[in-house]
């Protein structure tokens, strides 16, 4: 009987989340035709962020390693594709600080090869660095990460034959849609949680919670937190040429710490190792970010009007962010998933 | 040229010095990387630039302003933001220090405007003394004396004083420290006010050594004043002032003798902290806070 039981949730938590799916899909397909262009654009970021928050949340709620790197990859992905899509000729014109190395003018791929090779590189990079990342533990991991990213956004600026220096590249062209970044956001939450609900999810969920007791279980943490690490990468990566070829010009500036944190504000919002929380977190603070606008310009407290202030929005943001450790630790989702909010009161307390 | 290079290097070092201190002392207290002391230490340069360019305060009297405004900040930030997460897990911790720095950084950045803007230099500190072919500014020779006086002061704190006793125990073992009798949250608030204290002298000096302040001043160079304290060795004040020192002579040098490293030369600071956690994480003069891991 106890068996029936079980496979029944397992259905039923399968349906969730395949109504789930297509309830997206099909929200893609009638934002794409009948919202504005504002709206799309809004969209867009909302699907580029939850890829984003979604790999992130993998290594820092999941896994419990408080990795503050994400603008690094991110830049790298961005960088990729944009040196990719760029065709030869616009880059001869964007290069004004030095020349650039032949091979950089050459480069040329569709836009698939540029979003996998992005996502490539990322990987790469997060294996090489995982060796010195994962030899310290806890906020020392967090120090070392920060540092790791802020030095990426240094050769960014410092390599002008291949980047073109802090003026960035221009003119990417805009490939990045709803379909794109919709489809890809599916298929990492679905990575993802695949990950998560395997072997190597269970690992990840023991690292976090006690590193030494994994260990002693003979859980191989190192190899959790490496592929935490580079999955995570991976789509951090993916999701930096998203967003290259949606704004279509990127600089070292845009992947400094301030993107990092946003980031992390959204996962502690939706609750810190929860998929379904890193959601719901992007489009708080998305959404949130984009009605709080109000907040930047000029506002009329009556008849008398306070000047424009442009960053109040930040200051709101990290208060919330202060708000929810100091009163609401667990976030919005805790570490439940959406299968958890369908199931009887009795499950859940237990 | 090598000691024109030396005097700045160890000018610039003694401010990172004077940064790392707090760094230390609270890490050692609490376990925490408070990630908002550099921008206690920006709001230590504001202050001063107010009390001198508002207010038209003496120099001495603005520097007086900056220090007991940054100290009661500090302590404000621990009462406010950190004493309700005692108990909780250090990553918690670690968030809210990061959301207090964000905080700091936007509501200057909001009220004050993000654009540089240059302090007025008291002209005694402008003068330029020579000495034998060397040209010294009086402040690269102030910085470093006036370092080592106040390091002598937080020694003679930490070693001959109760408080002091109290701060080092409470480094051991914070239960025990309760056990005895000491109200912990009143010596981890004296603490954060000594390390506050400390930064704004470090932002006095400077916005006095590059004349401007900008509300995201403190963001490098905390995070580099960090990176001291963990090569000097975390807990340890003597390590902070020696990493403190080895990273401004690293910047200063590699600056002067290979110019075309320059642009990395924000890079140096984060290679040490690297490079020191893989072969010695303890740092050169560190304790080993092996048990305190979360």
């Amino acid at each position: 009987m106890k068996r029936v039981g079980f496979k029944m949730t397992v259905k039923k938590d399968q349906w969730i989340n395949l109504s789930f799916v297509f309830g997206v899909i099909g929200f893609i397909g009638i934002a794409n035709s009948f919202f504005d262009e504002y709206t799309i654009r809004i969209l867009n970021n909302i699907a580029i962020f939850t890829i984003l928050a979604v790999s992130y949340n993998l290594i820092n709620g999941v896994t419990g390693q408080f990795s503050l790197e994400p603008n690094g990859f991110v830049a790298i992905g961005a960088y990729v594709t944009a040196l990719l899509l760029v065709s030869p000729e616009a880059k001869q014109y964007q290069y004004a600080i030095v020349d650039p190395y032949p091979f950089v003018l050459s480069l040329h791929a569709n836009f698939v090869v540029a979003l996998v090779l992005s996502g490539f590189f990322a990987t790469c990079l997060a294996l090489v660095l995982s060796f010195p990342v994962f030899r310290v533990r806890g906020d020392y991991l967090a120090i070392v990460t920060l540092g790791f990213g802020f030095i990426i956004k240094i050769f960014a600026i410092n390599y002008p034959e291949v980047t073109n220096g802090s003026l960035g590249l221009n003119d990417i062209p805009e490939f990045s849609n709803l379909y794109w970044t919709g489809g890809i956001a599916i298929i990492a939450v679905i990575t993802v949680l695949n990950i998560v609900n395997s072997k190597f999810g269970r690992a990840m969920k023991a690292v976090r919670d006690d590193e030494d007791a994994a260990i002693a279980m003979g859980v191989n943490t190192f190899k959790a937190k490496t592929f935490a690490f580079c999955t995570s990468a991976f789509f951090e990566g993916v999701g930096g040429g998203l967003l290259a070829a949606l704004l279509t010009s990127i600089s070292p500036d845009l992947f400094d710490f301030f993107f990092t944190f946003q980031l992390l504000i959204i996962i502690v919002l939706g609750g810190l190792g929860s998929t379904t929380g890193a959601i719901v977190g992007t489009i708080l603070v998305m959404g949130g970010s984009e009605w709080m606008r109000f907040l930047d310009e000029p506002m009329k407290f009556f008849g008398y009007t306070t000047p424009a202030m442009p960053g109040l929005r930040m200051v709101v943001f990290s208060l919330i962010l202060i708000f929810i450790m100091l009163f609401a630790r667990e976030g919005i989702m805790g570490k439940k998933e959406l299968k958890d909010l369908f199931k009887g009161r009795k499950r859940s307390a237990k | 040229m090598f000691m024109q290079q030396m005097i700045n290097g160890f000018s610039l070092g003694s401010m990172y010095a004077l940064i790392a201190i707090g760094y230390t002392m609270v890490y050692g207290v609490l376990r925490l990387i408070n990630f908002a002391h550099g921008d206690i230490m920006m709001v230590g340069g504001f202050l001063g630039f107010f009390g001198v360019a508002v207010l038209e305060l003496p120099f001495l009297a603005a520097v007086l302003l900056a220090i007991i405004g940054s100290a009661l900040l500090g302590m404000a930030s621990d009462r406010i933001a950190y004493r309700p997460l005692r108990s909780a897990p250090k990553i918690s911790l670690l968030i809210t220090a990061i959301g207090v720095s964000f905080f700091l950084e936007n509501a200057f950045n909001v009220f004050f405007g993000g654009v540089p803007r240059a302090f007025p230099v008291p002209s005694v500190l402008e003068d330029i003394l020579e000495f034998g072919g060397l040209t010294i500014p009086v402040s690269a020779l102030i910085v470093p004396i006036l370092t080592a006086m106040l390091l002598a002061i937080i020694l003679w704190v930490l070693f001959k004083t109760k408080y002091g006793m109290a701060i080092r125990a409470l480094a051991f073992d914070v239960d025990t420290v309760n056990l005895m009798g000491i109200d912990a949250n009143r010596i981890i608030t004296i603490v954060f006010g000594m390390g506050s204290a400390l930064a704004a002298v470090g932002g006095i000096f400077w916005v006095v050594n590059y004349p401007s302040v900008d509300p995201m001043m403190g963001v490098l160079v905390g995070l580099k004043a960090f990176a001291a304290a963990v090569v000097g060795g975390i807990g340890s004040v003597g390590g902070a002032v020696l990493g403190g020192l080895i990273i401004g002579f690293t910047e200063v040098v590699v600056i002067a003798f290979f110019p075309e490293l320059g642009g990395y030369k924000d890079a140096f600071a984060f290679i040490f902290l690297i490079l020191i956690l893989l072969f010695k994480p303890t740092g050169i003069l560190g304790i080993d806070f092996e048990k305190s891991r979360f």
